[in-house]
């Protein structure tokens, strides 16, 4: 595999995305590398959301352009790309890690069937390798592997969570989008999805996409900060910068609003 | 005479707070500074005088408001630490430059031998190999710091202010590291855990680093120091003590 | 009288009133109208022509319920001509409520030959079995099909299923028989069975049992489905691959049996299991009747019984 280390694997440019007379993304641009962690917070209505959508090419901006390194190393417009590579690109090489794990999941197959369907997707026929693959996924996610044939309808929300994020990881993304991946967890919940997203993000050198309105979630997972306000990026930097030396005023009033426990 | 390690040219900073009315501080004020390898540079003067503003803006976890920090290896190209992109400084955190702060911040659940591995481990990959050896020299480390073996398994969350701080020094010293910003790290240490401080700081100059540091105790200055800067040189002249 | 007779009854009537014994004046040859037939007719040409994919087509309103073979009766209609000779089986049976209407449905509006032999039929069509005799290119099998969709059941919007189909993208139906072999330790579904066509579509191949399945593969003869609610119409051409859905290591298996057939001894067809009395009693015996009555001949005129030339597993 050879991902160039000096070009980016994601590269955003003057994004733009409009809802009728609403305009929710205005000329977003930055550049991600592989291994970086970059985190977008912003309040409900900023955009980030919007941004993430457009990014990971479930939603077609109005202007501007999104490419991705791909495994070969070649830089490719992901609005360019047909239809068929964009989902098979979807499948392999991108995790997209949804709020509502329900959204993520399919609610009644089993686990296996669940960590194992990207794997079949692919091509893999061989049962007892796939229900082998899922068992070893389900242990990394901190799952007790002899629920492999339960259903995620009979997981708690840290446990579904967590069953999203091996169903992403097991084609071994390089790129991963998470849409707030920790809300509405219960906090020692929430403590236990970031140290895993911590360490796979650090063990598989992904980079990484985390949308979140939670501070400390940025504080812990990101290395770079983008905060959005109102469709528009008015801040980015080193994680500790952004939240340590705020610049922009909304980032200031973002950072002085967080309750300390 | 060849390029310094670190060189300050013309650095001020000034907070901007819009939520109180645009309200200015300005904190240093046309900083120049230059530490070249083996130095040990402390900084003296009262507090709210930016001593660790600065240490912050060298760290690049503050930006800075004018001027130059420029950071320069041996044999390497210097690289302008204000205008780095996120990447580029990324890497000089990881490699080069290493900052010991006065707090330890928690990551729950991790052991503390692992969090003090853990610099070792973000470049060599996640083989079992490594990390066996990672956590050995972790374990010498916090043996020094007289942390009892039988808190390595734990998180650190509920340990005492001192322990959590010689913790700290552990994570943040074991990977060596050409420049050295140093920020109270002993205030919360008894006399015999900051000699050994004292002693390991002093090991890494040794070895070629180079320190910038600011000590509460002026006899740990006077041990380490090779240079001495008073931070009054660096006032501003509409400055607002905070 | 249940729906289809209502509707029959009043075809009798008229033409009875026109005192004629053959096609009745009131209605087009095979009661469809041209156009409708030329619609059906393109629409089974692009299906034979991209064998497997589902390819709609305008339903029309049949003097029969949805659910009673309407697609399969719209699908004969179109390709029906008067010197056809015409079996209608279901269940293997020519003689059940759905076989029989059907085929005086066509007797009265074509006026065709009808037979219950297999072999001596060019139109054949069919609810939920293939028959045993292996059949020629010189025949047509026309089938009812309930559910045109395989992953409907998985994948209920038909927008995100036609965007699967058209990209190949067929995880979905194995993770169905995964969760088979999860629960049960074997897949599941006996009927129904998902095929893999001309190594491209994926295709429901209607309730036929798995049994049936390998002889679609290969098949001389042309293989054509209606879906009359769902209004769907696919197609496989003669001799084109069919494969059975499975893993490497829980391949596709066929339904075998212990008994051979209590009537005609046949070990080889697909049996009915019959229940004989109310102490548990049951005899297995032939699904496809023409086979089983072939077969018993055979054997009272001490010729050589037939076999279907179809394996039925080991």
């Amino acid at each position: 595999m050879v991902t160039s280390r000096t070009a980016p694997i994601l590269r955003a440019t003057k994004l733009t995305k409009r809802y009728g007379q609403r305009t929710a993304l205005i000329d977003a641009s930055f550049e991600l590398w592989s291994g970086e962690v970059l985190a977008i917070v912003g309040e409900s209505g900023s955009g980030k959301s919007t941004l993430l959508n457009v990014l990971a090419a479930r939603d077609r901006p109005d202007a501007g352009t999104v490419e991705f390194q791909l495994k070969d190393g070649t830089i490719s417009d992901v609005f360019q790309m047909t239809e068929a590579q964009r989902r098979l690109l979807a499948r392999t090489d991108w995790g997209f890690v949804h709020q509502n794990s329900a959204d993520g999941l399919r609610m009644d197959v089993s686990a296996g069937a669940n960590v194992g369907e990207r794997l079949m997707a692919l091509g893999d026929r061989h049962y007892g390798q796939l229900r082998a693959t899922a068992c070893d996924w389900l242990a990394r996610v901190e799952i007790d592997p002899s629920r492999v044939d339960d259903l995620p309808k009979h997981f708690s929300g840290g446990m579904r969570q967590r069953l999203q994020i091996a169903r992403n990881l097991v084609t071994r993304p390089r790129l991963v989008f998470m849409d707030e991946p920790t809300s509405g967890l219960d906090v020692s919940v929430q403590a236990k999805l970031l140290d895993l997203l911590r360490q796979l993000t650090q063990q598989m050198d992904l980079a990484s996409v985390i949308v979140t309105h939670d501070l400390a979630v940025a504080r812990l997972l990101a290395h770079r900060m983008i905060v959005m306000q109102r469709g528009r990026i008015v801040e980015t930097g080193l994680t500790d910068q952004v939240l340590d030396d705020p610049q922009h005023p909304y980032t200031q009033l973002l950072v002085s609003s967080v309750l300390q426990p | 005479m060849s390029t310094p390690l670190l060189r300050l040219t013309n650095v001020s900073k000034q907070f901007t707070l819009h939520h109180q009315n645009g309200l200015t501080l300005s904190v240093l004020n046309d900083v120049n500074l230059e530490v070249a390898a083996g130095e040990c540079v402390v900084l003296d003067g009262a507090s709210g005088m930016g001593k660790s503003t600065l240490l912050k803006l060298i760290y690049s976890n503050y930006r800075v408001s004018a001027g130059s920090i420029q950071y320069t290896e041996k044999d390497c190209e210097p690289l302008e630490l204000t205008t780095a992109s996120p990447r580029a400084l990324i890497d000089v955190r990881r490699h080069h430059i290493g900052y010991v702060s006065q707090f330890l911040r928690v990551i729950p659940r991790i052991s503390t031998l692992d969090l003090v591995a853990e610099p070792l481990l973000s470049e060599t990959g996640h083989d079992e190999q490594a990390i066996k050896q990672a956590r050995e020299v972790a374990s010498v480390w916090l043996t020094r710091l007289r942390i009892p073996e039988r808190l390595w398994g734990l998180a650190p969350s509920t340990f005492s202010g001192g322990e959590q701080q010689r913790v700290n020094i552990a994570r943040s010293m074991i990977k060596p590291r050409a420049l050295l910003l140093l920020d109270e790290p002993t205030a919360s240490l008894d006399a015999l855990n900051t000699q050994t401080v004292v002693t390991l700081i002093q090991e890494a100059i040794a070895a070629g680093a180079a320190a910038v540091g600011i000590f509460h105790d002026q006899a740990i200055g006077k041990q380490l120091a090779t240079r001495r800067i008073d931070m009054n040189n660096f006032r501003s002249m509409t400055c607002a003590a905070q | 009288m249940n729906d289809i007779e209502k509707g029959l009854t009043s075809v009798d009537a008229l033409t009875r009133s026109n005192e004629n014994q053959g096609v009745s004046q009131h209605f087009n040859f095979a009661y469809l109208d041209e156009r409708t037939k030329r619609m059906i007719r393109r629409a089974v040409l692009k299906a034979v022509g991209i064998p497997g994919y589902q390819v709609p087509f305008g339903s029309r309103e049949m003097p029969l319920p949805y659910g009673w073979g309407t697609g399969g009766i719209q699908v004969t209609a179109s390709v029906i001509g008067p010197d056809d000779i015409l079996k209608v089986i279901d269940q293997g049976s020519d003689d059940t409520v759905n076989a029989v209407n059907i085929r005086r449905f066509f007797q009265r509006t074509t006026n065709v030959e009808i037979t219950t032999y297999t072999q001596a039929a060019t139109l054949i069509q069919t609810r939920h079995r293939i028959p045993e005799m292996p059949l020629r290119e010189d025949q047509v099998i026309i089938y009812q099909v309930p559910v045109p969709e395989p992953m409907q059941r998985l994948e209920p919007r038909e927008r995100e299923t036609r965007s699967l189909h058209g990209l190949a993208e067929y995880g979905l139906m194995h993770v169905k028989l995964y969760e088979d072999v999860a629960r049960y330790g074997h897949i599941a579904t006996t009927y129904d069975y998902p095929v893999l066509v001309n190594h491209r579509y994926v295709m429901a191949p209607s309730p036929i049992p798995k049994f049936d399945n390998p002889k679609m593969h290969m098949n001389p003869a042309l293989q054509l489905f209606g879906a009359g609610r769902e209004k769907r119409i696919y197609a496989v051409p003669p001799y084109t691959t069919v494969e059975s859905l499975g893993f490497e290591d829980y391949p596709f298996e066929v339904q075998q049996w212990e008994a051979p057939c209590e009537i005609c001894g046949s070990r080889s067809s697909f049996l009915d299991e019959v229940i004989t009395d109310d102490s548990g009693g049951r005899i297995f015996v032939c699904s496809d009747s023409d086979y089983c009555q072939s077969r018993q001949s055979s054997a009272e005129q001490n010729l050589p019984a037939q076999t279907s030339g179809h394996s039925n597993g080991k």
